[in-house]
């Protein structure tokens, strides 16, 4: 440990959006004091706030380590996950933490996710096969096997956390909320890009007034990810291969033979 | 009038796209066959009644008019349905714009081939 860690902690000062829609009361900003260190996160210091200020601050956090995908909020105004975003790394002397935007608010820095849950539902998230996993075992054809690159082909959309953060950012989900957003469109590919996956009827779920010709390409959702997928990447697959301007190359990876004698 | 069950939206876009690389063509055309004469002199009225009567030009005219108008009112429709979310905004939206385009393309298509003598 270097004597820079030891030395006396600086403080900085938090800047908390408050609000309890249970009791309709009005919005406003709580101001608070927290010492940090180098390594003290957003979500450290809302907790000490949590912890010795006031106990009356919702959030809502679980792993601290980016992977549950529960601390998204606005930090200095771009979505980002609290747990994620060390203080020393932000440079400012004021850290204003608002909840995510786009999503109903319940409390404070909680928001309600029912509408982002039911887009990520109706895209159909599940590989939908004729071969369940058994037959292709008793019958030694392997079809769920896959090369390295089927895999690649939808590798980085399957490290979505459903954190909210692209959804959040997405200027086409700020005024039509029937967009299914970019987390489940990216989802949809995903899913589609599978060679697992067999459904003829995942692509008629966003072809309408609503779906994914309203991605406006923005890419802001590709920017706030924190865990490098790119949604608009996946948006702009998508909407390639339905009009016809790619083909999509996936197929049944090949049958193989097993000798197990 | 439901657009929607005729067409899919991708169907619908598709023809928006095509339409708007189309027109950039066809308005490239426009521009350069004014350019071919002095500036003034192609807003000089017996040469606009001598381009009328060119039946290539008439050609272009239509088509500027045709693609302009299909690209056009499908956009201001995708604007306007971002705006509201219900089945009555979207179906009014929808027969608002078919019709002004249809109207448009008529009353455009009306003059070109008046003024073309036909």
């Amino acid at each position: 440990m270097s004597n820079n860690d030891n030395k006396i902690e600086d403080k900085i000062k938090l800047k908390v959006y408050r609000e309890n829609r249970g009791q309709n009361s009005k919005s406003y900003y709580d101001s608070f004091e927290v010492p940090y260190k180098r390594w003290t996160t957003v979500l450290d210091a809302l907790l000490y706030v949590k912890g010795y200020i006031d106990p009356s601050l919702a959030i809502r956090y679980s792993c601290r380590m980016a992977s549950c995908g529960s601390c998204g909020m606005k930090i200095n105004g771009i979505p980002r996950l609290a747990c994620y975003t060390k203080i020393s790394e932000l440079e400012t002397s004021t850290i204003e933490c608002e909840p995510l935007g786009n999503f109903p608010i319940i409390r404070d820095l909680v928001t309600d996710f029912s509408l982002f849950y039911k887009h990520h539902k109706n895209i159909q998230p599940y590989i939908q096969s004729t071969e369940s996993v058994e037959t292709a075992a008793e019958e030694k054809t392997y079809s769920y096997n896959q090369s390295p690159q089927d895999v690649d082909k939808y590798l980085q959309f399957s490290y979505c956390i459903k954190c909210g953060l692209c959804y959040s950012a997405c200027p086409t989900v700020g005024t039509d909320l029937r967009f299914p957003g970019p987390q489940a469109l990216a989802q949809l590919y995903r899913y589609f890009a599978d060679t697992r996956d067999e459904s003829k009827n995942r692509l008629n779920i966003v072809d309408d007034r609503h779906g994914i010709w309203r991605c406006h390409f923005a890419g802001s959702c590709s920017k706030v990810c924190p865990k490098g997928v790119d949604p608009a990447l996946g948006i702009q697959l998508l909407r390639s291969y339905m009009l016809g301007v790619s083909k999509n190359n996936k197929k049944q990876a090949e049958k193989i033979e097993v000798n197990l004698d | 009038m439901e657009i929607q069950r005729v067409l899919k939206e991708s169907q619908i876009m598709k023809i928006h796209y095509i339409t708007g690389i189309a027109a950039i063509f066809v308005v490239a055309i426009h521009i350069m066959m004014r350019l071919v004469v002095p500036f003034e002199s192609s807003l000089n009225y017996d040469y606009i009644i001598a381009n009328y009567k060119n039946i290539f030009y008439v050609l272009i005219l239509e088509s500027i008019l045709v693609l302009i108008s299909v690209h056009g009112f499908n956009g201001i429709r995708v604007i306007l349905l971002e705006l509201r979310q219900n089945t009555a905004w979207e179906k009014v939206i929808t027969v608002i714009t078919i019709s002004s385009m249809i109207a448009l393309i008529a009353y455009g298509t009306r003059t070109i081939i008046l003024a073309n003598g036909l």
